[in-house]
């Protein structure tokens, strides 16, 4: 069980988040390619080595957390709350 | 008769006597034994029997690495197979059984499998897949019945089962797990240091080792430190849970222990069987011992023939002799102790040393002790097959030895070196290294898990070096918590006198010896070069193959000799051959207990819509949908399901009717940027909702194919009223959430869930206007005030004369004139009388959702069963919906190629060639007479339509209507085998222009 430590809520199971896919895809515009689209949804890399992804906090806050985990040893190297204007609501909160 | 009680010794207490029975036979024995040591006193020898050849098996151990004596505890739907009868202690009324024998383990008739013993060697299942002389499977079904019969362990109890169990959660600084010397001093050291610590022991007794051991000298590895050690411990409060195992380590420093609560007690009351620790530590310290390992030699499975250590627990521990005569084989100075505290004991003993030069001052005190000690020599073959009667024992040149001498002796120890236990750390996918000066798999380095091992599980096989190594990584663990700077303390080391000769396995220069590696599992060095000389040449292959360690012990005794066997059959080394990975759980483990309190109806939550009580008090029958009890259907005087949703049905088609509709997903869209994301998110025009009015709307994933649908309310400029499907309520909030959060960040809006904050019913029916003209003071219903899909908010007058706050939308599922009416949760019991007396008054009727959905198909209104998602827009009719003009989620990847075929399977109305026939959903769907293949397509949803006279159904045939209106096709249901003829329809079934609910 991994456990994440999130910005809003502190240290918490797994069983509290939903993993909610790579957080390293750039989602293209909705009139994009064809293309374009293809590989946002459908190619992901699966890296042997560290990786971003979003976990939401659906058991806690509800936040979207974009999550820097090791695939191989699942350490957790940093955790942030992915909306930018939430990030900063909460940083100037915790000063 | 072989084994005794000792007139005195051992850490049990004689003054309480316990009876327990074995296979309905009365046993006496004391309080602190365990079922072997009470049945070991007794004399009794064979105790289990093997799982192919239903070879004899006695004690071979005194732990949990124990391979022979398994057995199943208590009686009936209590009943526990294959429990290691070296664990379990006994208590007053204990049912003891034998197992894997008929009619009993002293007396197994199915011991004739050993003369068949080459039938059954390596690979035999695999082999008789293929079948022995190529016949195939037919010789497999005939095995198959055999090997069922004649294989397998204890059988479980097939009742449910009685006992309550529950899970835990727990936090700490450090775990420590293992109650031995390095476990003891960690836990003292930390806790001297102000740790929050728990030390969770397996046994039923704390102490580990010293509890094995003779010393009472007062200094450490004493009772009296034991005792002074526990006591320091339990003031300082560190939580120390006996029987309680560690059997899964996980990412994270999280641990799962397994307590066994009541099995010893009594008396339980209401206290669970067993519970399930989930620990959270900060820090985790693995002191888990080492296993005493076998080397293998001529039937060496016979009852009598153990682990030397585990012989000398039975004295020192339970006061128990194994024996008169022993004889101890070893290949190490650890053999040494234990062949002393039986001949202090009274037990004529005989010493192998396999090795040539024998430790000198070790051997001189066993000679004193009137031991006597052979240098060079080796167990060659035991001879006994009931139980051991003598050995033939050799001179050893390091690979081979001739049996040129037979001692009588009714036991022998054996000391192959010591593995430690390491399986936690592995299930971290941590590799161990071998290494060789202890002929030992040793963790190094635990990488980037908080985890250090110490004692003999670090390879510190002696008293002194486990205490010191429990020290050391005490303070390794406080330095990385704490940041406090300690000096580092020297890695302790384990000073044997002699080096350990590894010796796997005896060989006799002309004879083949049958020497077992998993007693359990009748697997013998033979079968690993068998299983090397067919081709399996990794050691996981080789696991699989011969089933080597995959018995209930998990090769806990003999998997390292087999590796080395391995590697030396492969002519390579051990390090390079490498070893099994060790998987979770450590022991096994209830499945009860992992499930804890959560099920029955705890396992997942019960929704019920705030107008339970009223559905109940009309004799409401419930149906389950996802979480949800949803009102089903009302019967009246006796009437069955479909009766009651036919009549219901007619009724709402010919008055009025009213519906549940609370289980749908609610969800408030707000903000200055509102319209423009559902304009996003729809696939339909959201742009120029006016405000009081709602738009069906249509919701596709990112790769084109829908993903729900709803209706969407806007009550003002900035604020929408979102429903979604019940089943999709959670997924389409996530889906919101994250488009907002992580995709859009920059668009100003907020989402908020009010699925539970607002409740509903739906009032549909010709009549349905008349009922609610006048139920509200503030909202008039006409056509003029209220057109279709018109929203009002205003206020209902409920029965007590007050008025509550709803919101109302002109909306219809059922097709007929309908409106849907929301109130806050805690108002809707009195919307619901409320409503309930106007509708009656109308000549209507409450509804479930069986007349619903008979009312929903006969519209050719999708749910679920249509919204699959594998369908697309175009699939279900509702292409044409879809905006042409602006960009929304799913546009680009609906139209690759595929999803715009002609001959994709769209939606049809479905109706029997001969009238009334019934077919079923999930049926699937052929041209006539061409039954083969994958088909046309499916029905997807069926209803008995009392408007129609007849079944009738939805589903999918490819290239839809324009293809085959009008046209015969076949529904076959080939698990019933049923067929039937159905003519495709339009599937809008009734009233197909609308004009009833636009009325």
């Amino acid at each position: 069980m991994i456990r994440i430590d999130c910005p809003f809520c502190g240290l918490r199971d797994h069983t509290e988040f939903s993993y909610e896919g790579d957080a390293t895809i750039e989602y293209p515009a909705l009139d994009a390619s064809e293309d374009a689209w293809f590989d946002a949804v459908f190619l992901r890399e699966n890296p042997r080595g560290w990786h971003r992804e979003y976990w939401r906090h659906g058991f806690g806050c509800g936040l979207f957390l974009e999550v820097e985990r090791h695939m191989v040893t699942h350490e957790i190297r940093s955790v942030k709350i992915a909306h930018p204007g939430m990030a900063k609501v909460v940083a100037e909160a915790d000063k | 008769m072989s084994g005794y009680r000792l007139p005195k010794g051992g850490r049990i207490d004689r003054s309480r006597a316990v009876s327990f029975t074995w296979d309905d036979t009365r046993y006496m024995g004391f309080t602190g034994d365990t079922v072997a040591s009470a049945l070991m006193a007794r004399g009794e020898r064979i105790i289990g029997r093997s799982f192919k050849y239903h070879r004899a098996r006695g004690i071979m151990s005194a732990g949990v690495e124990e391979s022979g004596a398994v057995v199943s505890l208590w009686s009936d739907a209590r009943r526990v197979a294959n429990v290691k009868a070296t664990q379990a202690e006994i208590v007053p009324g204990l049912a003891v059984w034998g197992q894997n024998a008929w009619p009993s383990v002293r007396m197994d008739l199915g011991s004739v499998n050993n003369l068949f013993g080459r039938f059954f060697a390596a690979g035999f299942y695999y082999k008789t897949f293929f079948g022995i002389s190529g016949r195939g499977t037919w010789e497999w079904m005939q095995f198959e019945k055999l090997i069922r019969q004649a294989a397998g362990m204890g059988r479980a109890s097939d009742k449910p089962d009685p006992d309550h169990y529950e899970i835990v959660h727990d936090h700490c600084d450090v775990l420590v797990v293992g109650s031995g010397p390095a476990g003891l001093s960690a836990a003292a050291a930390l806790a001297s240091q102000g740790m929050d610590v728990i030390l969770a022991e397996q046994d039923f007794a704390v102490g580990g080792s010293i509890l094995s051991g003779g010393s009472d000298d007062g200094g450490p590895s004493s009772d009296a430190w034991l005792a002074s050690t526990v006591e320091g411990l339990t003031a300082k409060g560190v939580r120390i849970w006996s029987r309680t195992t560690a059997f899964g380590l996980y990412d994270h420093g999280v641990v799962g222990l397994i307590e066994r609560v009541t099995d010893h007690l009594e008396h339980p009351g209401d206290l669970p069987r067993e519970r399930c620790r989930i620990v959270r530590a900060r820090r985790i310290i693995l002191a888990t011992g080492a296993v005493e390992r076998p080397f293998a030699f001529g039937d060496n499975d016979r009852p009598g023939v153990m682990l030397a250590s585990s012989a000398a627990t039975y004295v020192s521990r339970f006061g128990v002799a194994p024996g008169k005569r022993a004889v101890i084989g070893v290949n190490n100075d650890s053999g040494y102790a234990s062949a002393m505290t039986l001949a202090q004991a009274g037990v004529e003993t005989t010493l192998l040393d396999a090795r040539a030069s024998v430790p000198r001052s070790l051997a001189s005190t066993a000679r004193e002790a009137g031991i006597d000690v052979r240098a060079g020599m080796v167990p060659v073959q035991a001879i006994g097959s009931r139980g051991v009667r003598a050995l033939d024992i050799g001179r050893y040149d390091g690979e081979r030895a001739l049996a040129e001498d037979r001692l009588s002796c009714d036991m022998i120890g054996v000391s192959g070196g010591w593995t430690p236990v390491m399986h936690l750390i592995s299930h971290k996918g941590i590799k161990p290294a071998w290494n060789e000066e202890l002929s030992a798999f040793i963790v190094e380095d635990t990488g980037i898990e908080p985890v250090a091992l110490a004692g003999s599980a670090a390879g510190h096989f002696t008293t002194e070096a486990a205490l010191k190594g429990g020290e050391r990584a005490a303070a390794e663990a406080i330095k990385a918590l704490t940041g406090k700077r300690r000096t580092k303390l020297p890695e302790p080391e384990t000073d044997w006198e002699a080096p350990l000769q590894p010796v796997w396995e005896i060989r006799e220069p002309d004879r083949k010896l049958k020497c077992f590696i998993d007693p359990q599992h009748d697997v013998t060095t033979e079968d690993v070069r068998l299983a090397h000389r067919e081709g399996y040449v990794s050691v996981e292959h080789m696991k699989r193959y011969t089933t080597l360690g995959m018995a209930t012990d998990q090769g806990k005794m003999g998997n390292v000799v087999g590796l080395a066997l391995m590697a030396e059959a492969a002519g390579s080394t051990i390090p390079e051959t490498g070893t099994t990975t060790f998987r979770p759980p450590y022991t096994p483990v209830s499945i009860g207990a992992l499930a804890g309190d959560e099920r029955g109806t705890h396992w997942r939550p019960t929704r019920h819509t705030p107008m339970r009580l009223e559905h109940e008090q009309l004799g409401c029958k419930f149906v389950d949908a996802g979480f949800w009890r949803r009102s089903w259907y009302y019967p009246e005087k006796g009437e069955n399901l479909a009766r009651a949703a036919k009549r219901e049905a007619k009724a709402v088609r010919a008055y009025v009717g009213m519906v549940d509709v609370s289980t749908l997903g609610k969800i408030m869209v707000q903000g200055p940027d509102a319209t423009e994301f559902l304009n996003r998110v729809y696939s339909n025009p959201f742009a120029k909702l006016p405000v009081g009015k709602a738009r069906y709307g249509l919701m596709l994933r990112d790769d084109g194919f829908v993903f729900d649908d709803g209706t969407t309310w806007r009550l003002t400029e900035t604020d929408y009223f979102m429903t979604t499907t019940t089943a999709n309520a959670g997924p389409v909030m996530l889906h919101l959430a994250n488009l907002l959060q992580t995709r859009w960040p920059e668009m100003r809006v907020h989402i908020t869930s009010v699925s539970d904050h607002w409740g509903g019913l739906a009032v549909a029916g010709p009549k349905a206007r008349e009922v609610l003209d006048g139920a509200c003071p503030d909202i008039k219903f006409s056509d003029e005030a209220m057109p279709f899909m018109g929203v009002r908010q205003g206020h209902l007058r409920v029965e007590s004369g007050q008025d509550i706050p709803v919101m109302t939308a002109r909306l219809s599922f059922s097709g007929e004139q309908a409106w849907e009416v929301m109130a806050p949760a805690d108002y809707c019991p009195a919307m619901f009388r409320a409503l309930l007396t106007r509708v009656r008054a109308a000549g209507g009727v409450p509804y479930g959702l069986e007349a619903m959905d008979c009312m929903r198909v006969e519209k050719g209104h999708v749910t679920g069963r249509e919204l699959d998602g594998r369908t697309t827009a175009a699939d279900i009719g509702l292409g044409m919906m879809a905006s042409k003009k602006k960009p929304y989620i799913g546009r680009v990847l609906a139209g690759r190629p595929d999803l715009v075929r002609e001959d994709r399977p769209t939606l049809v109305g479905l109706l029997p060639v001969e009238k009334g026939t019934r077919f079923k959903a999930g049926a699937i769907l052929f041209p006539q007479n061409e039954s083969k293949g994958h088909g046309l397509g499916h029905v997807s949803s069926i209803a008995d339509s009392p408007e129609l006279g007849s079944w009738i159904a939805l589903g999918f045939v490819a290239g839809g209507l324009p293809k085959w209106e009008g046209k015969e096709i076949s529904a076959e249901n080939p698990i019933d085998g049923e067929s039937t003829r159905v003519r495709v329809v339009s599937p809008h079934f009734f009233d197909p222009k609308g004009e009833r609910m636009h009325g």
